[in-house]
C-alpha cells in the first residue's frame, strides 16, 4: 500500500471491492464461455437460484450465517495481523463442541440446551485455536503453518471419534445420533409464522440471528473496547504496541480464541439449525470461504455480511445453476471464491493504484 | 519368512507414496530458499494432476501428459510470482487462491470436456500412463528372495518418475549448493538486500525459483494421476501438497533431510494401510487415524521447538520493495 495508492474511504470500501469482484467475475465468464455455455445465462440462472423463491432465499441466507461466522474469524486474527487459515478445523471441533451438548443434553429444555450449544461451541473452537495462537505467541511458530496442520489434525480426529466413538450404532456410515428436541435451533419458517409472516421451509433457522449479533458484537469489540484497540495496534505495528504497554504475545492469544470462537459457532448454524447430528466433513470448506469473505469485505463486520451474503448466493445459486446447465456444477462457484481470494488479497494492488490515479485526476 | 517379504512390500510401498511428496517437497525448497512461501504445492500438483491426465486420454500418450501437467503447474507458479514478486502481495493469499482456483476449476473442466462428473476417463490405454520398467532379471530373481525379492520390488519395477526422483535428491542439493545460482537463490531468501546491492536483481531470481518450483510440482502431480491412479478424480491431491510442506520444514529446507522425512511420512502412511486393526505389542491397536494426523503433529512439535529446531529462511514470505 504505497502512499501513490491512497483512495478515498467509499472506494476503498465500495469501488475497489466491487471491481475486483467484477475481475473474478468476467474470468469466471469466460471460463463459462469455453465450455461452451453462455456466462449471461448462467448468471440469470445464479441469481434466480439464490433469489427466485422463498426457500431458495432461504438457503442462501443459511449459507451466508455460516460465512458470516467463518469471515468474522478470520478478519478479527487479520486486524491482529494473524492469517488464520485454521477456521476450517476450528469449526469442526466447534461443532463437535455443540454436538456434544446436544447430544448430551437434548432432553432438556431448549432455553437451557442453545445457550449451553453455543457456548460449547465456542469453547471448543476457541480451544482448538489456543494451541496455534499458544505456539505462535511463545514459541514463535508460524501461524499459518500450525493452523494449516491443524486443520488436518482436526479432520483425523473427527474421522477416529466418528467411525469409532460417536457413531450411532448398528449403522454403516458415520454419523451421531439424532440430537433430543430441545437442542434444535428453531427454524426461521416457526419463528416468522409464529410472528404472523409466512415463510417457506427451509434450513435458514435462529442461528442467523446470532451471526448478527456477532457482527454487532465484532465491531463493538474491535472499535469501541481497548482490548479491541490493543488488537488493532498489535496488527498494525507489534513494536509499537510494545512500547505502549500492550503485550503482543497475549493480545495474539485473545484475537486467536476470539476467531477460534466465532469459527465454533458454524455448528451452531450447521448442526444445531440444520443437520441436527454431527456428520463428516460438515465444514464442507465453510472455514476457506471465510477468507474470501474477509478479504472481500476489508475486514469489517459490514463488508463482510454484504460478502458473505453474495457467497452465500453463490452457493445457493450455484447449487441450482448445476440442475439447468448440465455442464456447469458447483465447483465453478470454488472457482469463484478463488478469484475472489486472488484479486481481493494478493493482487488488491493491481486496481488500486490505477483507481487512485484516475479518481485523484478527476478531483483535480 | 513372512515378516522379511512384508517389510520389503511395505518398504516398496514406502517409495511409491514418498516420490510425488519429495519432487513437491524439493519444489517447495527452491521457493521458499528464495523468499516465497510456497503453499501453492497442493494447488500446482492438482492442476498438472488435472492436465497431465486430460492431456494423456486425449493424445494418448503419457509424455504429452506430463508435459502438460508441468505447463499447468508452471503457469500457476509465474500467477503466483507475478502476484507476489512484481505486485507484492501477501504470499500466504496468493497461494490460498492459486489452491481454491485449481480445487474449482479442475473439476470444472473436466465436466465439460469429459461429461464423467468432473473426472478424467480412465487411462488403461498402453502409453497413456508412466508404467513400472522392469529391470532385468527381476522375475527370475523372485526365486532367490533373500536378495532377489529386494531386487525386484525396490529397485526394479518403478515408474520413470519413481527414478527421476532419486535424480532429483542430488540433482537439487548440488544445484542450491555447489552452483552460482543457488548461492544466490540462497542469498535472495536469507537478505535480499545484499544481493539487490550486489547488482543481481532480486526478482529475476525469485521468478526463476517459482519457474523450477512449477517443473517439480508438474512432475508430482503427473505422478499423482498418471502413475499412482488412472486418471484424474476430484481433489485427488488430498492434502500431499501441504504434507511436502510438512516434510520441507521437517527436513529444515535441506534436500537430504527433507527426503529423509518424506520417506518417514510415506512410511508412516504404507504403513497405516497395513497395520489397520493390528494390535501391536505393548501398544494395542493404533487408529488409522492417528498415524494419519502423525506428520502434522509431528510438525507443529518441530516447529515448536519441542523436538529438534527448524528455522525457516529468513526473507521467506516478506515482499522485497527496491524504494525501501
Amino acid at each position: 500500500m504505497s502512499a501513490g495508492g491512497r483512495l478515498p474511504r467509499w472506494a476503498e470500501y465500495g469501488l475497489l471491492p466491487l471491481v475486483n469482484l467484477a475481475a473474478a467475475l468476467l474470468l469466471s465468464g469466460i471460463v463459462v464461455r469455453l465450455i461452451g455455455e453462455s456466462p449471461w445465462a448462467a448468471l440469470k440462472l445464479m441469481v434466480a437460484g439464490a433469489f427466485g423463491s422463498q426457500d431458495s432465499i432461504g438457503y442462501t441466507l443459511f449459507y451466508a450465517t455460516d460465512f458470516v461466522f467463518t469471515g468474522l474469524a478470520v478478519a478479527v486474527a487479520f486486524h491482529a495481523g494473524l492469517f488464520n487459515i485454521g477456521g476450517e478445523g476450528q469449526a469442526y471441533i466447534g461443532g463437535l463442541g455443540v454436538g456434544l451438548v446436544g447430544l448430551a443434553m437434548g432432553a432438556w429444555s431448549a432455553w437451557v440446551v442453545i445457550p449451553a450449544m453455543i457456548a460449547a461451541g465456542c469453547v471448543f473452537g476457541a480451544a482448538w485455536a489456543f494451541v496455534p495462537a499458544w505456539l505462535q505467541a511463545r514459541r514463535g511458530s508460524h501461524i499459518v503453518i500450525t493452523t494449516i496442520m491443524f486443520n488436518f489434525i482436526a479432520s483425523a480426529l473427527m474421522t477416529y471419534l466418528l467411525v469409532n466413538v460417536l457413531i450411532r450404532p448398528g449403522q454403516q456410515s458415520p454419523e451421531s445420533r439424532e440430537f433430543g428436541p430441545g437442542a434444535v435451533m428453531p427454524a426461521m419458517t416457526d419463528v416468522l409464522g409464529r410472528m404472523g409472516i409466512k415463510f417457506a421451509s427451509s434450513p435458514f433457522n435462529l442461528a442467523s440471528a446470532l451471526a448478527l449479533a456477532a457482527c454487532l458484537l465484532v465491531w463493538l469489540f474491535l472499535w469501541r473496547t481497548r482490548w479491541g484497540y490493543a488488537l488493532r495496534v498489535v496488527g498494525q505495528n507489534p513494536q509499537a504496541a510494545v512500547y505502549a504497554g500492550i503485550s503482543p504475545e497475549r493480545t495474539t492469544i485473545v484475537a486467536m480464541l476470539l476467531s477460534g470462537a466465532l469459527a465454533g459457532c458454524l455448528g451452531v448454524n450447521e448442526l444445531a439449525g440444520s443437520q441436527h447430528r454431527i456428520l463428516l466433513d460438515f465444514p464442507g470448506g465453510a472455514g476457506i470461504v471465510g477468507i474470501a469473505v474477509a478479504l472481500m469485505g476489508r475486514n469489517h463486520p459490514l463488508g463482510i455480511l454484504a460478502s458473505s451474503l453474495l457467497f452465500g448466493a453463490l452457493y445457493q445459486g450455484g447449487s441450482q445453476l448445476s440442475f439447468d446447465m448440465p455442464h456447469v456444477n458447483r465447483d465453478m462457484v470454488i472457482l469463484i471464491q478463488g478469484l475472489v481470494i486472488l484479486f481481493c488479497g494478493a493482487m488488491e494492488n493491481l486496481f488500486r493504484r490505477p483507481l487512485a490515479a484516475l479518481l485523484g485526476a478527476a478531483s483535480r | 519368512m513372512d515378516t522379511y517379504r512384508e517389510v520389503i512390500l511395505i518398504m516398496a510401498a514406502t517409495i511409491r507414496v514418498a516420490t510425488p511428496l519429495v519432487i513437491a517437497a524439493l519444489a517447495g525448497m527452491f521457493s521458499e530458499r528464495a523468499g516465497v512461501i510456497d503453499l501453492a504445492l497442493e494447488g500446482k500438483m492438482l492442476a498438472a494432476a488435472f492436465a497431465s491426465a486430460a492431456v494423456a486420454a486425449v493424445t494418448g500418450s503419457a509424455w504429452m501428459g506430463l508435459g502438460a501437467g508441468v505447463a499447468a503447474a508452471v503457469f500457476l507458479g509465474l500467477v503466483v510470482a507475478f502476484a507476489c514478486v512484481t505486485h507484492r502481495g501477501n504470499q500466504v493469499v496468493a497461494a490460498m487462491a492459486v489452491n481454491i482456483m485449481v480445487a474449482g476449476l479442475a473439476p470444472t473442466l473436466a465436466l465439460a470436456w469429459f461429461e464423467q462428473g468432473g473426472q478424467t476417463p480412465q487411462l488403461d490405454l498402453p502409453g497413456q500412463r508412466f508404467l513400472g520398467l522392469p529391470w532385468p532379471w527381476a522375475q527370475a530373481a523372485r526365486a532367490h528372495p533373500l536378495p532377489g525379492l529386494a531386487y525386484a520390488e525396490l529397485v526394479s519395477g518403478h515408474s520413470p518418475i519413481v527414478y527421476l526422483a532419486a535424480i532429483v535428491v542430488p540433482a537439487s542439493a548440488w544445484v542450491l549448493y555447489r552452483t552460482r545460482f543457488g548461492l544466490r537463490l540462497r542469498a535472495v531468501g536469507e537478505n535480499p538486500l545484499a544481493v539487490d546491492t550486489a547488482g543481481i536483481s532480486v526478482n529475476a531470481l525469485r521468478y526463476q525459483a517459482c519457474l523450477i518450483s512449477g517443473v517439480l510440482c508438474g512432475v508430482a502431480g503427473t505422478y499423482i494421476s498418471t502413475v499412482a491412479s488412472a486418471g484424474f478424480v476430484r481433489d485427488m491431491t488430498a492434502g500431499k501438497g501441504y504434507l511436502a510442506l510438512a516434510a520441507l520444514i521437517f527436513g529444515k529446507w535441506r534436500p537430504y533431510p527433507t527426503l529423509a522425512a518424506c520417506l518417514l511420512f510415506a512410511f508412516a502412511d504404507a504403513g497405516a494401510a497395513r497395520l489397520q486393526g493390528v494390535a501391536l505389542p505393548g501398544v494395542g491397536v493404533v487408529p488409522v487415524q492417528f498415524i494419519i494426523a502423525l506428520p502434522y503433529i509431528l510438525t507443529v512439535l518441530l516447529l515448536a521447538g519441542f523436538v529438534g529446531e527448524s528455522v525457516a529462511p529468513r526473507a521467506v514470505g516478506v515482499p522485497y520493495s527496491k524504494e525501501k
